[in-house]
């Protein structure tokens, strides 16, 4: 009675649970119910965690022994893991975002895998599809795990250089095969043997070895700028993975929610792809550096730097203003003051709008984050899509810390590695002015048609240093 | 493979579905909260995690129950902490209260990068 009260229970709530994962992310479509969807997705979270205790009524013969032992182990677990993450999570600057998203990720990944270890180690499966689930989760699950922490290297300035080795692409595919062929031999012989271990371990660790050392690999030859893309294709990796011990383990909430990110993973990877104007395998087999470096157009003009003040005043007095920004603004901690001079340029009737790039900042929306961070309101920021056509009847545009994502290159110069990336059209109004660092290019290596052009001139300096000097300009005018 | 096998099936097509048609409504301001939210919903995994464990017979089952458990809590609550942050972040311009909230963050001291 008891055992079929609590597996009732335990299903009802799961089952609850999923439904409000699912809601949860279905509040995402709006930044007005966004923090309420996640609210109720973490009720889901914490009731399925605590129902699963009772669990504990229905453990098999063999495991009764262990029990206090075990809910002991899955406390501490929980304390520890949750606790520890929950902390970083907390106090994580919003500009490390995309290494704190590597790294959860990463662990999600280590615990199908370490699942499907548990599955195995318990000679519970040796039905073929069981087997096949099981051996493929913990392929995926430790290939996400050991390439997201890769990942949360390299964005974290751990791992600075890409590794580039001849030949490794050979290695990695002959890797893969290995490790194919050796889960394939697993499953005939699980099968055959029903679940038993004898004669199987070093296999088993063989396995996980070559799938943790096949992400290892797989991610140190791909360069920084292209992490975001990466870590996307791991959370849909993950998210497969969990979805796939939920079929072995029977727990539609893990399949339903694990297959949800799988697919919402493959979709973001596509989106942020086509907006680096870059192919997904592209990404994954090839280097950016590793191209012949062609040169663009020749440059015309000349660069025309002028004073922050004039800059300032100039917006002062316009009617239309937009502002681009780009993480060079994040790099220079310069959000606070550019809202704060925003907010300046409002109480003169300017109107201000903020224009951001689908991959301004190091992961596509980041940008949108530090500005929501500074205060801007959301209504306030634009997407390419919905900005572009304004430009040409836009009195000032100012650029700060952007390159290749306004180069009018990418719209013209069939010779250039941008060409096609879709661009902020910021050379069609009537002005504009680009804080930058000093003369440097950008990500692509090359030289910014839109510095050189008629209606463009450059204030150099850090970011925030501008903008200050650029308040006091329009404070003086009273 | 019987027909529950197929039932799984179904149930993986079906929310790859979902999923899509979910993610492709979420505006672009929103994809790095979303890449951490989609984060946290496969956190899920901690309850097969504990299921695991709870059933575990061996030592070598408990210590793989027990990273599973460890990594799945720290997915789950590692991404609820920081999708939480951000979005409470996002504000609009409109109506007063909410705008009070967003001048009280800007006067916020500039994190750490």
């Amino acid at each position: 009675m008891l055992i079929m009260t609590s597996q009732w229970l335990i299903g009802l709530v799961y089952f609850f649970a999923a439904f409000l994962l699912i809601f949860g992310l279905w509040r995402m479509s709006s930044p007005v119910t966004a923090a309420g969807g996640i609210h109720v997705a973490g009720w889901g979270m914490a009731a399925a965690v605590i129902v699963s205790f009772l669990y504990v009524f229905s453990v098999s013969e063999a495991a009764r022994p262990h029990l206090p032992v075990n809910v002991s182990l899955a406390l501490v677990a929980l304390l520890l893991g949750g606790g520890a993450a929950w902390w970083s999570g907390r106090k994580a600057a919003m500009t490390a975002m995309p290494q704190m998203v590597a790294i959860y990720n990463g662990m999600g990944g280590g615990a199908a895998a370490a699942i499907a270890a548990m599955e195995l180690f318990g000679g519970r499966v040796f039905d073929l599809s069981a087997l096949a689930g099981t051996l493929f989760g913990a392929l995926i699950g430790a290939i996400s795990l050991s390439g997201s922490l890769i990942a949360w290297a390299k964005l974290d300035g751990r791992i600075n250089k890409p590794l580039h080795m001849k030949g490794l692409q050979l290695i990695n595919a002959l890797l893969m095969l290995v490790t194919l062929c050796v889960g394939a031999w697993l499953m005939v012989v699980m099968h055959a043997e029903h679940g038993s271990l004898n004669g199987v371990l070093w296999l088993i660790g063989v396995f996980f070895g070559c799938a943790l050392l096949f992400g290892v690999l797989m991610t140190l030859p791909i360069g920084g700028a292209d992490m975001p893309v990466v870590i996307s294709i791991y959370n849909a990796f993950t998210g497969l993975a969990v979805g796939l011990e939920g079929f072995v383990l029977q727990v539609p909430a893990m399949m339903i929610a694990g297959m949800l990110v799988g697919a919402a993973g493959v979709l973001l990877t596509l989106l942020m792809a086509k907006a680096m104007n870059r192919t997904v395998a592209h990404v994954l087999f090839a280097r950016f550096g590793g191209q012949p470096v062609r040169k663009g157009a020749a440059i015309v003009g000349e660069l025309k730097p002028t004073a922050a003040s004039d800059a300032g005043v100039a917006m002062r007095y316009a009617n239309k203003v937009i502002i681009v920004p780009g993480y060079g603004l994040a790099v220079a901690q310069g959000q606070q003051k550019l809202y704060e001079f925003v907010k300046l340029l409002q109480a003169h009737g300017v109107l201000v709008r903020f224009a951001v790039h689908p991959v301004a900042g190091r992961m596509p929306g980041q940008m949108d984050v530090l500005l929501a961070e500074a205060g801007v309101p959301y209504d306030l920021i634009f997407q390419l899509d919905d900005i572009n056509t304004d430009f040409a009847d836009t009195d000032v545009v100012l650029v700060i810390g952007a390159n290749d994502v306004v180069n009018p290159a990418a719209r013209s110069d069939k010779a250039s590695p941008i060409y096609g990336m879709p661009i902020l059209d910021v050379d069609k109004a009537h002005h504009v002015y680009v804080i930058k660092r000093g003369e440097g290019k950008g990500y692509a290596g090359i030289q910014n048609q839109l510095f050189y052009a008629e209606n463009c001139n450059m204030v150099y300096g850090d970011a925030q240093a501008v903008l200050v000097k650029m308040i006091e300009a329009v404070r003086g005018l009273g | 493979m019987n027909s529950v096998g197929f039932v799984g099936l179904y149930i993986f097509m079906l929310a790859a579905f979902a999923g899509w048609v979910i993610i492709g409504r979420v505006p672009a301001i929103l994809h790095t909260p979303l890449m951490s939210g989609s984060n946290f919903i496969h956190g899920i995994v901690v309850i097969g995690g504990l299921i695991g464990l709870l059933d575990a017979a061996s030592v070598a089952e408990q210590a793989a129950g027990f990273v599973a458990v460890l990594l799945g809590a720290g997915n789950a609550a590692g991404g609820y902490a920081v999708t939480g942050r951000m979005l409470a972040m996002f504000q609009t311009s409109a109506p007063e209260p909410k705008r009070r909230k967003a001048h009280h963050s800007a006067t916020r001291k500039p994190e750490k990068v």
